[in-house]
């Protein structure tokens, strides 16, 4: 496979595309003949989940698309509405007060913007730090400024966490996007669709092992599918398919194995946290349905990419010293 | 298109990207009959967020109620209630001589659809108050009219009182099923099975 190093970028990149799309394709006919056939209920259930799964993975696939062709700009642009509309859902599902409008306003239309803008000028430095450290600061004053001291914390907090992860986190793609690596000038796109792929193969692989193996779960009241085992065998299936990709990377084969099971498991644990916080704020249906304002359950099909891309972006950092 | 079309096109695009103004059609299909909708009011952005629920062919026939001293007193208030949302204007301060339902009795006797806030004014969270008796006399003027109640759901959230700009969050409106003014009804009676047929809708998920 190291006979692909030697290939044109675009003729890599075409690579890829058929080897994805082909096999997007291949899973999602042999999924759909499947539902013409008649499954007991219970089947038919787990099926549905996953072409919901199913559904994500090709719109992971189609993003990464789009933000290769179109350029780092408009991929930034593009991971910056979907931050958007994630921190909304978010937003939706927290109990916020009026006192905390300016604190929200800043975070919408100044914080987020302005956090793509470092990652999209590389600004590497003010854009690790700028919400951990001085939007950490800001939303509470505003909250505080707001006179209405019921549930302080517990209102900041929740504002801090959203920010933290919908932004934050979700930033950090567009960042590997322009993430300057030696002998590996434009080869961003590389790295992001390497990250997604192995987030996916991580969900795809824990859903179906834990499916088979029926392990008791180890938080009943969070998730009744999440197991160690299963989670184990998806950060797995993630390393594995990271192993087979890394010609597709900066990575040698054991460190792109090694990647692959950082991003994936992260990833992974970020749903399991996800669905806690769902369960939390009274969300019953997961995904599809229609929740207590129409939130879409875009939050869910995002959080693993938003807690494993920051986890990533700072493992290859460290690993090559940039 | 028009500058008042692409004025109401971006208008409704800027309400969906905030709040996403998801429309519910619970009890009754958007469909394109002479109606008026009934909510409740917690908000200066009620009217938008229901004109962006609405299917895009149903709302250059839906209009809303504007104050006219309010709305008519700068060129820019009038030119956007007047020619985007081509609302009917009511004076506020009741006159001897004048109705005050006269300018909807026009709009509904042209065929128009009406949103309508019987509340008469924005409540805080919780119930709505008291609906006020307009409702009522529209309702027995214009029986063949359909009378359709609407939740409008989050929307304190997104803009509370005496703030400008507003901040995303999801709302949604719920429509419920058509109501009918019963022969005899009182107008007591009646406007509190309306207030109590907007609320239900508040528990339907």
């Amino acid at each position: 496979m190291g006979a692909l190093r030697h290939l044109t970028i675009s003729q890599q990149v075409g690579l890829l595309f058929l080897g994805l799309f082909g096999a997007l394709a291949i899973v999602t006919i042999v999924q759909v003949s499947r539902s013409l056939r008649d499954l007991p209920p219970e089947q038919q259930q787990m099926h549905e989940r996953f072409m919901r799964d199913l559904r994500a993975v090709w719109w992971g696939a189609v993003l990464f698309w789009v933000s290769w062709a179109l350029g780092a700009v408009v991929a930034t642009l593009l991971f910056g509405v979907v931050s958007f509309v994630a921190f909304r859902e978010f937003i939706t599902l927290t109990q916020t007060r009026r006192a905390d409008h300016r604190g929200l306003l800043l975070a919408f239309f100044f914080v987020l913007p302005f956090q793509f803008i470092l990652a999209g000028s590389q600004h590497l430095d003010l854009f690790t730090v700028f919400i951990p450290v001085y939007v950490f600061f800001a939303i509470p004053v505003l909250s505080a400024l707001g006179n209405d001291p019921m549930r302080f914390l517990e209102r900041t907090a929740k504002i801090q966490w959203g920010i933290m992860v919908c932004i934050y986190g979700m930033s950090h793609a567009p960042a590997l996007l322009l993430l300057d690596l030696p002998r590996y000038e434009e080869h961003g796109a590389f790295l992001v669709f390497y990250l997604v792929v192995v987030v996916a193969t991580a969900q795809i692989v824990q859903e179906i092992a834990s499916r088979r193996l029926r392990r008791r779960p180890v938080a009943r009241a969070i998730s009744r599918s999440f197991s160690w085992r299963a989670w184990l065998i998806g950060a797995a299936g993630a390393a594995f398919v990271g192993a087979l990709l890394y010609w597709a990377t900066p990575f040698k084969p054991i460190p792109a194995l090694v990647m692959g099971l950082i991003a994936g498991g992260s990833g992974t644990m970020g749903e399991f946290v996800m669905k806690a916080l769902k369960r939390d704020a009274g969300v019953r249906s997961w995904g599809g349905k229609l929740s207590v304002t129409g939130a879409v359950g875009l939050l869910d099909r995002v959080a693993p990419l938003c807690f494993s891309a920051p986890v990533f972006f700072h493992a290859v950092r460290w690993y090559f010293g940039v | 298109m028009t500058l008042p079309e692409a004025a109401g096109f971006f208008l409704a695009f800027l309400a969906r990207l905030i709040t996403g103004a998801q429309g519910h059609w619970f009890g009754c299909p958007p469909k394109a009959e002479q109606r008026i909708y009934f909510a409740n009011h917690q908000s200066h952005f009620d009217w938008v967020l229901i004109w962006a629920a609405l299917p895009g062919d149903l709302r250059a026939v839906t209009r809303p109620i504007a104050a006219r001293d309010y709305w008519t007193s700068s060129p820019l208030k009038h030119w956007i209630t007047r020619e985007i949302f081509n609302a009917v204007y009511v004076n506020r301060q009741r006159t001897e001589d004048q109705d005050p339902l006269e300018p909807l009795v026009e709009a509904l006797g042209h065929g128009d659809s009406l949103v309508i806030f019987p509340e008469g004014t924005r409540g805080n969270k919780g119930d709505p108050q008291p609906f006020k008796s307009g409702l009522y006399h529209l309702a027995e003027q214009f029986p063949s009219v359909q009378l359709i109640p609407a939740w409008i759901d989050n929307v304190q959230r997104v803009m509370p009182k005496g703030e400008v700009v507003p901040v995303p969050i999801l709302c949604s409106v719920t429509f419920g099923a058509p109501l009918q003014l019963q022969p005899g009804e009182d107008k007591r009676a009646f406007l509190e099975r309306a207030r109590e047929a907007v609320m239900a809708l508040r528990s339907v998920r």
